[in-house]
């Protein structure tokens, strides 16, 4: 039985993760040829519900749509008259009338695409709800150390930033536990997590980390937007003590560690600005992959009643 | 009629196909293009054959999952395995190879997704078995074996490379 939605990573099985990624490979072949379209999804209708900025994530899946040769709207959301989710549900009602067959939401609040998934025949895939999860994100993520590690049993990832409000650390740790990694969480202790899954080493230490060694490090944009109170210092303080630093990036060089980020970059904080041109950073290929990733998930996906 | 062929009918019949190419095209070069799976498989041998006369050939693989024309009535949607070609196909001649030529909307997909890739000079089409009932306007210039079927009828077709070994059934309709 096909899926009709995408709302987590949790959700799926090992063979579904391991299929929509293996399946990314034909897809990200079509972007080396002179047309860079396929008519798979013909005549489909794909909705873009973003109540939450996003330009990477939104262009992504768009272009991805596209190249399917999907027909793309965007439903601008004015975040202002959203507050209940009896509007929600009028919006939904509305797109229903309007046939659409995919429908990708991004939402401030967790679990509203499944609300969302419920009350619909189109397929809901989740572009980001609150704090909860991140799918395709995290299928991305893992699409593109697979590249460099295909098979990622005992490989050991460390996770360093403001893993407590990032959806991203949550979607990007289950898969990649998921898929017989090692995960480890780098944070202040004020933005790490009371009660980290199963299997997960958390640390606060930078140093103490490394000494995990680590194939690659992750590191987390911090999120000024989301962040009611202060957990740090200072955005320099921080960069000291969890960045990569110039010094840092040396040393990560030497062992041949390699970098990801989920983007926008914060340069200066997450990240210093010599790590834009660093060899072993994944973060370009993070951006390319999200593409064949999002196609393969978009022609996955059967909507009901087909 | 024979409703089963082996290993050596298989053999014969791909013969037959390098034998027409050649005919056809005594020289110049020529690319071969299968359509996944076993058309591949197909062109695969047809490459090891007419590379016997030393000259230059072109081979490459097509999966047409992705131009279908029945997503709407497909349950789940093909596994795609990819298409690997790596060379220009401008001002070319192109072969289309593939195992069984049926209702021709394979090749309609085929010539669509090869059309994505550049534009051919010439696309010819060998089949390993043509077994008619076509839907489309669509016919095979190299034929390895034809086949009078029911519309029904099931042909299987085992390569030894995808399948463990060599062998086409015909199955009736039950």
């Amino acid at each position: 039985m096909p899926r009709k939605d995408l709302l987590d990573i949790h959700s799926l099985s090992r063979e579904e993760i391991i299929s929509l990624l293996d399946q990314s490979t034909p897809f990200k072949e079509i972007f080396t040829r002179s047309v860079k379209k396929v008519p798979a999804l013909k005549g489909k209708s794909v909705l873009m519900l973003f109540y939450e900025a996003s330009t990477r994530t939104h262009s992504s899946f768009e272009v991805a749509a596209k190249r399917l040769s999907a027909d793309v709207t965007n439903f601008d959301v004015p975040s202002s008259s959203i507050s209940k989710g009896e509007s929600v549900r009028e919006t939904i009602e509305t797109l229903q009338a309007m046939r659409t067959d995919y429908i990708i939401v991004r939402h401030g609040r967790s679990g509203l695409p499944a609300a969302i998934a419920k009350m619909t025949n189109a397929s809901v895939i989740n572009a980001g709800d609150g704090a909860h999860a991140h799918p395709t994100q995290a299928l991305l993520d893992a699409f593109t150390l697979r590249e460099i590690y295909p098979d990622l049993t005992g490989k050991k990832i460390l996770l360093i930033g403001d893993i407590l409000h990032s959806r991203v650390a949550r979607s990007t740790t289950e898969i990649f536990l998921r898929l017989g990694a090692c995960v480890a969480w780098l944070a202040p202790g004020s933005l790490l997590p009371l009660y980290p899954p199963a299997g997960v080493t958390c640390f606060t230490d930078y140093e103490t980390a490394m000494r995990w060694e680590p194939c690659a490090l992750y590191l987390l944009r911090v999120q000024m937007e989301r962040q009611d109170v202060q957990y740090f210092p200072s955005l320099r303080e921080y960069h000291r003590v969890y960045g990569i630093t110039e010094a840092r990036l040396k040393r990560i060089a030497g062992e041949g560690i390699h970098i990801m980020h989920p983007g926008p970059v914060n340069r200066g904080v997450e990240l210093c600005d010599a790590v834009m041109d660093y060899p072993l950073s994944l973060i370009n290929q993070q951006v390319e992959n999200g593409i064949a990733v999002r196609m393969s998930v978009l022609y996955s996906l059967k909507p009901n009643g087909e | 009629m024979k409703r089963t062929f082996n290993a050596e009918d298989i053999e014969v019949a791909v013969r037959k196909l390098a034998t027409d190419i050649r005919t056809r095209h005594p020289e110049g070069e020529i690319a071969l293009v299968g359509i996944r799976s076993r058309g591949d498989e197909v062109a695969e041998r047809l490459v090891t054959m007419l590379a016997e006369d030393d000259r230059e050939l072109l081979f490459g693989t097509l999966d047409i999952s992705l131009y279908r024309d029945d997503f709407e009535h497909i349950h789940e949607n093909p596994k795609l395995q990819g298409s690997d070609i790596e060379f220009s196909l401008e001002d070319k001649t192109i072969i289309l190879v593939d195992d069984v030529l049926f209702t021709g909307r394979t090749i309609r997909a085929a010539l669509d997704a090869l059309s994505d890739y550049g534009r051919p000079g010439k696309v010819e089409l060998a089949v390993l078995i043509d077994r008619g009932h076509r839907e489309m306007p669509i016919q095979p210039d190299y034929v390895g074996i034809s086949l009078a079927t029911q519309r029904l009828d099931h042909v299987l077709v085992s390569l030894e490379g995808t399948d463990g070994e060599d062998k086409v059934e015909i199955i009736p309709r039950a």
